[in-house]
């Protein structure tokens, strides 16, 4: 286990250095426009959209391509920024309101450690070896959903995140809107 | 400094009804049979758990370590057997359970040793180590671990207020505590004057506190100056108080320490005397148990205690009481059961009677008469916040420094209209944190995507230059003809280190082939060292492979 933990954290250091030394290198005149509309998206990166994840998509809005009003995990709330954003009214959307957050768990007596889901996680929030049981890290799921298809034993499955203290919102003051005017 | 006062703005004087519970003096509860210690007690990191259920313990056993930077550690307030570890009430706002340890006393109330601390000679990193260790948290509410606040830090601290102005209405645990037990208060303020080695030292009372201004006063050493402060909500509140006193300013969106003054609660200051002197964690805390009940009054209460404990220690409800407040009327907040235990938070137990705490009238819209602005201590617009927070526009409520605004209720307790001005805030408060928080994931998120994707890419590279240099050793082979002169001395060492290099990597590649866990926060990985011992124990011996 130990060799393990070693060679990992040996191997975390390289790839940390790879991709820093990579992301100054080779950093791309990224288009501000695309940044500034990708920061707006959730970064669930689940495709929904039609696009193979958050920037591509945040790409196709900034060439007119596509509606902004296609991400389910955004939101009407996520419309109405992005339509702020490129300063156009915000467009009908239908069925958006997002379901609520949760996470993708994975029945750790069932899994079979094909690694089938590890390679559909966007994120790599998948942790496991082949023929190991995988469990997905809770604080790094998107909730995306990429990788039930691809369970052949079906034992991942989405759970909502529950509400505790520090997760608890102050509510939207109810007697005022039965007063509202 | 203290003769010439400075007049912070807005404020008000809703009545005090301090005498209900400040006549008699702090009483001692009798050992209950069952305790229940929330681990999240203080600001920042809840603690983490040292016991597990069927574990004995001492009273000031830890059983929660201070777990981060900001955090403290929590104790056993009796002798007796863990019961559980599990999610519980607690006083909070939602009424919703938080991890806590329940413990059955043995009734032998039992304590580990205790030992003083040489504070005075100890290096102040390792008293403030000691302190943290101790579970010492902020007693007027805020619940800041203390020993954070004892570092004078970068920021040069050069005095220090001591607040026991106590300016809510009904509460009085700090009148009695500073009455009963000033010389020791003092002595607590003396280590924290020595922490952060300030010359000046303020102890700031609203004059409604005759007794313990006098008590103070009598107690205080030479280079200790206890200062009568006038009577008007909110007067006690850090920034308001700092005022008063010094005439100084905190810059919005800052603190005191900015402007070099640290703030402590007097109730801090008697633990902090107990923790130095006695060695003692933070037990107890002096509770105010008022309102609508038979035998009103101020109890020493463990940490621990079931509220419903304390209010039977205080003759139990009268007749006719309509629910409780936790703190104070102001600031408070309505308790949803009283199974939760008090914890270092807990200053007051209110029991509502409807003539004291009638149904808040129906609101009427905003007439924008300003009242709210000129009662405002934080010199804000309420009504503006109002507006952009009732209408979820929280970047415009932000831009009215939504964040100032302390909570203190004067705008709401002045409203014509009865406006619930600070719902809308802690609303609009909470939705902004949310999203935040949201916006710090989603970039996390981004992040890793596009570290994925950078890995892939550079996989397929590796895979294809393994290729290509297996089909030219294949082509060399074949023409192997001696006269092959080696051709650039330079490329052939280059090409030499990368070989070794992939070498390695396929090596380790064989040991482990995911590689998504590293710059991970401490959160994250013990939840991977957890999954790992479940791991262990799903797969057994055979997965156990190094
Ligand atoms: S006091 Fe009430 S009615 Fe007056 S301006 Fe403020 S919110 Fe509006
Ligand atoms: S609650 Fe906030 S806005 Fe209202 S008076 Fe107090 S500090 Fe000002």
């Amino acid at each position: 286990m130990l060799s393990a933990i070693l060679v990992m954290a040996a191997i975390g250091l390289v790839l940390g250095g790879i991709l820093g030394w990579a992301s100054v290198s080779y950093r791309v005149e990224e288009d501000p426009l695309v940044e500034k509309i990708d920061a707006v998206l959730p970064q669930t990166q689940c495709g929904q959209c039609g696009y193979p994840g958050c920037k591509p998509y945040a790409e196709a809005i900034a060439k007119g391509e596509a509606e902004i009003n296609k991400c389910p995990p955004g939101g009407l709330e996520g419309i109405k920024r992005m339509a702020e954003l490129l300063g156009v009214e915000p467009p009908a959307a239908e069925g958006m309101e997002p379901k609520p957050k949760s996470i993708a768990v994975i029945d750790e007596n069932t899994c079979i450690g094909c690694t089938l889901c590890i390679q559909s996680c966007p994120v790599d929030a998948i942790i496991g070896a082949a023929k190991q049981m995988h469990t997905i890290i809770a604080d790094q799921c998107t909730g995306c959903e990429l990788c039930l298809p691809p369970c052949p034993v079906d034992c991942i499955a989405m759970v909502v995140v529950k509400e505790d203290v520090t997760t608890w919102k102050w509510r939207y003051p109810v007697h005022m809107m039965k007063r509202a005017a | 400094m203290g003769d010439r006062l400075h007049t912070f703005n807005g404020g008000i004087h809703p009545e005090g009804h301090k005498a209900e519970s400040s006549a008699t003096p702090i009483r001692d509860m009798a050992l209950l049979p069952r305790y229940v210690v929330p681990l999240r007690q203080h600001i920042g990191t809840p603690a983490r758990p040292l016991v597990q259920a069927g574990d004995k313990v001492l009273r000031g056993q830890p059983i929660g370590a201070a777990e981060g930077y900001v955090s403290t550690a929590v104790h056993a307030p009796t002798s007796g057997t863990v019961i559980a570890v599990e999610p519980r009430a607690v006083p909070h706002p939602s009424g919703l359970f938080d991890l806590a340890v329940a413990i059955e006393s043995d009734g032998e109330d039992r304590a580990v040793d205790f030992t003083p601390l040489d504070w005075r000679n100890l290096d102040p990193s390792a008293l403030r180590n000691r302190i943290r260790d101790l579970g010492l948290a902020g007693l007027g509410g805020a619940v800041f671990p203390s020993y954070i606040k004892l570092n004078p830090g970068a920021q040069s601290i050069h005095t220090l207020i001591v607040n026991g102005a106590e300016c809510e209405p009904w509460i009085t645990c700090d009148d009695r505590l500073m009455r009963e037990r000033a010389a020791e208060t003092l002595q607590g303020v003396a280590i924290m004057a020595h922490a952060l080695g300030v010359k000046t030292v303020l102890v700031g009372i609203e004059d409604n506190k005759p007794e313990a201004l006098a008590a103070m006063a009598a107690a205080a050493p030479a280079g200790v100056e206890v200062v009568a402060v006038p009577t008007r909500y909110p007067g006690g509140g850090g920034k308001q108080l700092t005022y008063t006193l010094t005439g100084v300013e905190t810059p919005t969106g800052g603190r005191s320490t900015d402007v070099g003054i640290q703030v402590f609660n007097v109730g801090t200051a008697y633990s902090l005397y107990r923790a130095a002197m006695l060695g003692e964690p933070l037990l107890s805390r002096v509770v105010t148990v008022t309102g609508h009940v038979a035998r009103p009054g101020n109890f020493e209460t463990r940490i621990g205690t079931p509220l419903a404990d304390l209010l039977t220690a205080a003759g139990g409800a009268n007749p006719g009481a309509v629910g409780e407040i936790i703190g104070g009327p102001m600031m408070g907040f309505d308790l949803m059961d009283l199974a939760a235990p008090v914890t270092k938070a807990v200053n007051c137990l209110i029991v509502k009677d409807p003539v004291h705490f009638p149904p808040r009238p129906a609101p009427l819209p905003c007439i924008r008469c300003g009242a709210c602005a000129r009662s405002c201590p934080a010199d804000l617009q309420p009504f503006e916040m109002y507006w952009f927070s009732r209408a979820k526009d929280f970047g415009k409520a932000q831009s009215y420094n939504l964040f100032d605004c302390i909570e203190c209720g004067c705008c709401a307790y002045v409203c014509p209209s009865h406006i619930p001005l600070v719902d809308f805030f802690r609303f609009a408060k909470s939705e902004i944190w949310e999203r935040e928080q949201e916006k710090r994931a989603s970039d996390q998120a981004r992040q890793r995507h596009e570290f994925k994707e950078f890995r892939l890419e550079r996989e397929k590279q590796e895979k294809a230059e393994k290729f290509a240099k297996a089909a030219e050793k294949q082509k060399e082979a074949a023409a192997a003809g001696p006269a092959a002169a080696p051709a650039d001395p330079e490329a052939e060492k280059k090409k030499a280190i990368l070989q070794a290099a992939l070498e390695r990597a396929a090596k380790a590649k064989e040991g482990v082939t995911p590689k998504n866990t590293d710059h991970l926060p401490p959160r994250v990985e013990r939840e991977i060292a957890e999954i790992d011992a479940r791991r262990e124990q799903v797969v057994g011996k055979e997965g156990g492979e190094g």
